[in-house]
């Protein structure tokens, strides 16, 4: 079972949209009622085998997993495989789904194209994070624009077709310049092997020439490591969001439905932070050691700057969304501080901050359900009329801001101590960040759920019904959990990152001397 | 000898003579009554043909050298032969209901796959001559077809005079290369032309045959013509224009470049490319305004044929694989896209306003979806087999050293993407409209567009490998390029 334990949980989802596209006709209640409890039931099944993934898996091989490959089509390799960085995005993803489909369960615009798309963007964010070949994991990565896209058009807010070309157009930008590396890279290598490819050389072994060069009167440091790594740059930047590209996500997630914009913030924007750990740091070491200085800064403005924009946003949606990107900020520092505290931590922030801006985003859905505005001035003294949900609300907006106990706080801790020892002045800045984001987090709190219930329309508001509740039950139990008890996740990803860096620092340390000595100009 | 040769373009022979009988047995008895008969007829023709291509071997030189079957021009012929084939029975039911199936409608049509096999067999600047001339000679009648219309006369006659201006241009560029060459034969022109030193008046000759070829593939600048000939045919011709001459005029540019000019490879590399990256952006950014889907697919096309040429640009084995690949995926994406165009009809009458699609997803979900999976994969996002024609290309240009071209490409298929997804955007995320188009459309397009969908949705999964293509297209540029 093991040998094709992956494609069986990549697969399932699929299995179940193509169920729903055959088998269920007609559009009335019932047939309604149906799609959204085979889309429930097939999220469950994934998310049940894929404990098999995290139960099987061995924390101390740091090597790939459960590998297996198939021929595929032009030369290349169907080849997927976990490792210890890449197994809990996994399971983040099968874990979240289940309540995503159960979140969206008063949708009633057709619900069954929608599950169908819930679906198979399932399976293509499993892809992603399990694929070991450069041409497949494009290919997930690139397909998951599709449901999404349809997901924000169709089914999204007033302004969704702004917001479904803007998050398209942006996304597929920085992913055809990544798609040139790539080739750069395939032509480079011969292979688009990631990893364990067995006799033959794999990316993650072949070292991309580091000689710098000019090119147009520019002199490029690192030569060909430092261009492939700006082009994928360009397309994890996008993804993950990093200021300054990150203008297209409180767009998308503002007009997407609820379930759209947790997707969008628990999984989808991991996948940028997870490409910067799988190709970046192991494949362009150089390139990565060369533009450190600009991303650890482009962090510490993206911590502070969006903090700062998250404070005066009259809309819930999208206060949470720059808080999002505030949050990576924090992610992309601890991830190019490039030592154990550092990864650990961005890998630990990007888990956690999947559950906890994924809450945020259902507390939001849940009063949209109700009233149908997201602006904040329509609410005000919600806990006199909904006690459990302003319990709810509070706790997560605790665990947003970094309250210790919660897994928020371990997250940005960790990725703090990890950038201090690096470089102290993004260090001081961003702490900042974390002051301003108390600011923003417990004033949008103040502002909707504390004071005296004057607004009329929201005399007759109700409280959480028992789904709702039971939705958020495994979120509160998981970021407290996480919270205090942060090894469950860092003895996993330990190992791994512990490899990760070791072969980091011997490129970094075998590099030509005239790239090391421009390295070591700044 | 004549023997030998007769035999190796029977093929030819034998459609050119089924055509030519069929049509004076037509004009001496039923006239347009048969004309449904003879199109499923010639459609047959075309297929039984292709197959019997495809079942060919080895390398065959006839007339001492103009013409040439090998496994390049099999390749070639097998995708006109198919497309034609496909075309001709989509279009069937849309000329009869208004009243344009004319008998001399098919004959003309074989009249062109006869043209066109001829070109990409062509060893010789008279042949690539002779097979251009009787295919456009066809062309520009059957853009005329619908003699009652303003525009469809106005398509046929821009397609004549910028042809016929075309065709001077090749023939000057041919003249020159004779003159400086001394040949007309390929084989002989690529041993004046060889060893890094070509004459002035061959590299004018070049670059005038690469300029009339380029308008025939319609690349910017080249291009003009497109939009109109493409707006004013009527849609089955237009999608006849949107595939087999497209594959045939690609095939026979790669086989001037590097049968005749292949020694040269670096004097006509940067035309070819500078050629590629015009119609890149120019396909993309100009069908942004365009409101007629057939004028849209005009532009579309002529962003296609940038990345094809991407491929030849690369001038190598490799890059013709890719180009060859990156055509047959082209021309199954147009046969599904076209099949969804004539579907498009309200009243019924042909539609061609992409505001009519308006919330088509919810009257007929199924064309709607496979209609989607179409869009994407002309925009080049993956999983769809469009991403892998242009992976090909890019790969071939990249390893060529053309990486500035690569890019530059990339770029533009993200503002081609645009207006793909506005289709999209009308068919699935528009406002409910309490009238769109009819429920129209016969079998044959159901399946077409159907098929179409499913090849280019599924044929990269692991198992069916692009059904194959990918061999044959590696051997058919072997055989091209040594």
């Amino acid at each position: 079972m093991t040998d094709s334990l992956l494609s069986l949980v990549t697969f399932i989802p699929t299995l179940g949209a193509v169920i729903l596209a055959i088998f269920l006709r007609g559009s009335n209640a019932a047939a309604q009622r149906n799609a959204k409890w085979v889309a429930l039931v097939t999220t469950v099944v994934t998310f049940l085998v894929s404990l098999f993934i995290l139960a099987e898996f061995d924390p101390q091989n740091t090597g790939f997993q459960f590998v297996e490959e198939r021929d595929w089509v032009l030369g290349l390799k169907y080849r997927l495989g976990v490792d210890g960085i890449s197994v809990l995005f996994v399971m983040l993803t099968t874990f979240m789904m289940p309540l995503v489909i159960w979140a969206s369960w008063d949708v009633s615009k057709r619900v069954k194209e929608y599950m169908i798309a819930f679906l198979l963007l399932e399976t293509l964010m499993l892809g992603v994070f399990m694929a070991l070949d450069l041409v497949l994991f494009y290919l997930f990565f690139e397909a998951g624009l599709i449901p999404m896209f349809l997901i924000i058009g169709i089914w999204g807010g007033a302004n969704r077709i702004y917001a479904s070309f803007k998050f398209f157009l942006y996304t597929f930008l920085g992913s055809v310049l990544m798609l040139v590396a790539m080739v750069g890279m395939y032509v480079d290598a011969g292979t688009t092997c990631i990893a364990a490819c067995g006799e033959a050389t794999s990316l993650m072994t072949h070292s991309f020439a580091s000689e710098s060069f000019d090119i147009l009167g520019i002199h490029v440091v690192g030569g060909m490591q430092t261009l492939l790594f700006l082009a994928f740059f360009a397309s994890f930047a996008v993804k993950m969001p990093m200021w300054p590209v990150h203008t297209w996500l409180p767009d998308a997630h503002v007009q997407a439905p609820t379930a759209g914009s947790v997707v969008l913030a628990a999984i989808l924007l991991k996948m940028g932070g997870y490409g910067f750990l799988r190709f970046s740091l192991p494949m362009f070491p150089i390139g990565s050691d060369v533009l450190t200085p600009l991303i650890l800064w482009m962090s510490a403005i993206a911590i502070v700057y969006t903090s700062l924009v998250a404070l005066v946003q009259e809309d819930m949606k999208k206060l949470i969304a720059y808080s999002s990107v505030a949050h990576m900020g924090y992610v992309t520092m601890g991830i190019f501080a490039a030592n154990q505290q550092g990864i650990d931590g961005a890998i630990f922030q990007m888990i956690s901050h999947g559950f906890i801006s994924g809450a945020l985003f259902l507390c939001v859905g849940v009063i949209y359900d109700r009233m149908h505005t997201r602006e904040i001035d329509a609410y005000g003294g919600l806990v006199n009329r909904m006690p459990a949900y302003a319990l709810i609300f509070m706790f997560f907006t605790m665990a947003n801001v970094g309250l210790p106990g919660t897994s928020g706080f371990v997250g940005e801790f960790l990725t703090l101590m990890g950038i201090f020892q690096v470089n102290t002045w993004v260090a001081a800045i961003a702490t900042s960040g974390v002051i301003f984001s108390a600011a923003y987090a417990l004033w949008l709190y103040r502002r909707v759920v504390m004071g005296d219930l004057i607004k009329e329309s929201l005399k007759t508001i109700s409280d959480m019904s028992g789904r709702e509740r039971a939705i958020f039950a495994p979120l509160v139990v998981m970021t407290l959990l996480l919270g205090v008890y942060p090894s469950l996740v860092l003895d996993i990803i330990g190992p791994s990152v512990e490899a990760l860096i070791q072969n980091y620092e011997l490129a970094l340390a075998e590099a030509p001397s005239a790239a090391t000595a421009a390295v070591q100009s700044h | 000898m004549i023997q030998a040769d007769l035999n190796i373009i029977l093929p030819e022979i034998l459609l050119a003579v089924y055509a030519m009988g069929a049509l004076l047995f037509a004009v001496y008895t039923g006239k347009d009554r048969l004309a449904p008969l003879l199109t499923w007829v010639t459609a047959a023709v075309f297929v039984v043909l292709g197959l019997w291509v495809a079942t060919g071997s080895g390398d065959h030189i006839a007339f001492n050298g103009m013409f040439n079957d090998d496994g390049y021009s099999r390749f070639a012929k097998v995708a006109i032969l198919f497309s034609s084939a496909a075309v001709l029975v989509m279009g069937q039911d849309y000329m009869s209901r208004r009243d344009m199936l004319r008998f001399e409608y098919p004959m003309l049509m074989a009249l062109a796959a006869v043209g066109m096999m001829v070109m990409v067999s062509a060893g010789d600047l008279m042949a690539l001559y002779l097979g251009l001339e009787l295919q456009s000679l066809a062309l520009y009648v059957i853009a005329s077809l619908r003699r009652d219309s303003v525009k469809s006369t106005e398509a046929g006659l821009k397609y004549f005079v910028l042809g016929s201006l075309s065709s001077g241009l090749l023939l000057f560029g041919s003249s020159l290369v004779y003159g400086f060459s001394g040949t007309t034969q390929f084989a002989g022109i690529i041993e004046a032309a060889g060893h890094g030193h070509t004459s002035l008046g061959l590299l004018f000759g070049l670059v005038l045959v690469i300029s009339g070829l380029a308008f025939k593939i319609s690349a910017v600048p080249f291009h003009m013509w497109t939009p109109d000939v493409y707006e004013g045919a009527p849609t089955p011709v237009t999608a006849f224009f949107a595939t087999a001459p497209k594959v045939a005029a690609t095939v026979l540019f790669a086989r001037v470049l590097h049968d005749a000019f292949g020694g040269v490879v670096a004097d006509w590399q940067q035309v070819v490319a500078v050629l590629s990256l015009l119609s890149m952006f120019l396909g993309a950014v100009a069908a942004i305004g365009q409101r007629d889907i057939k004028r849209l697919m005009a532009y579309s096309s002529i962003a296609h044929m940038g990345y094809a040429m991407m491929g030849l640009a690369a001038g190598t084995a490799f890059g013709v694989q890719a180009l060859l690949i990156y055509m047959v995926i082209y021309v199954t994406m147009n046969i599904g896209t076209f099949s969804f165009i004539l579907m498009m009809e309200k009243d019924g009458q042909p539609v061609t306003d992409i505001n009519a699609l308006n919330m088509y997803a919810k009257r007929e979900p199924g064309k709607a979806l496979a209609m989607l999976v179409l869009l994407f994969s002309l925009a080049g996002v993956p999983p769809m087999v469009g991403f892998f024609g242009k992976f090909y290309v890019l790969q071939a240009a990249y390893e060529a050293g053309l990486i500035w071209l690569a890019a530059l490409g990339v770029v533009a298929s993200v503002i081609g993407a645009f207006y793909y997804l506005r289709i999209v955007y009308y068919m699935y995320f528009g406002d409910e409209a309490e009238e769109g188009l009819d429920k129209a459309g016969t079998p044959v397009l159901w399946v077409l567009l159907m098929a179409s969908a499913a090849i280019i949705g599924l044929a990269w999964l692991p198992g069916i490998n692009l059904l194959g293509v990918e061999a044959w297209a590696e051997a058919a540029a072997a055989a091209l390029v040594n």
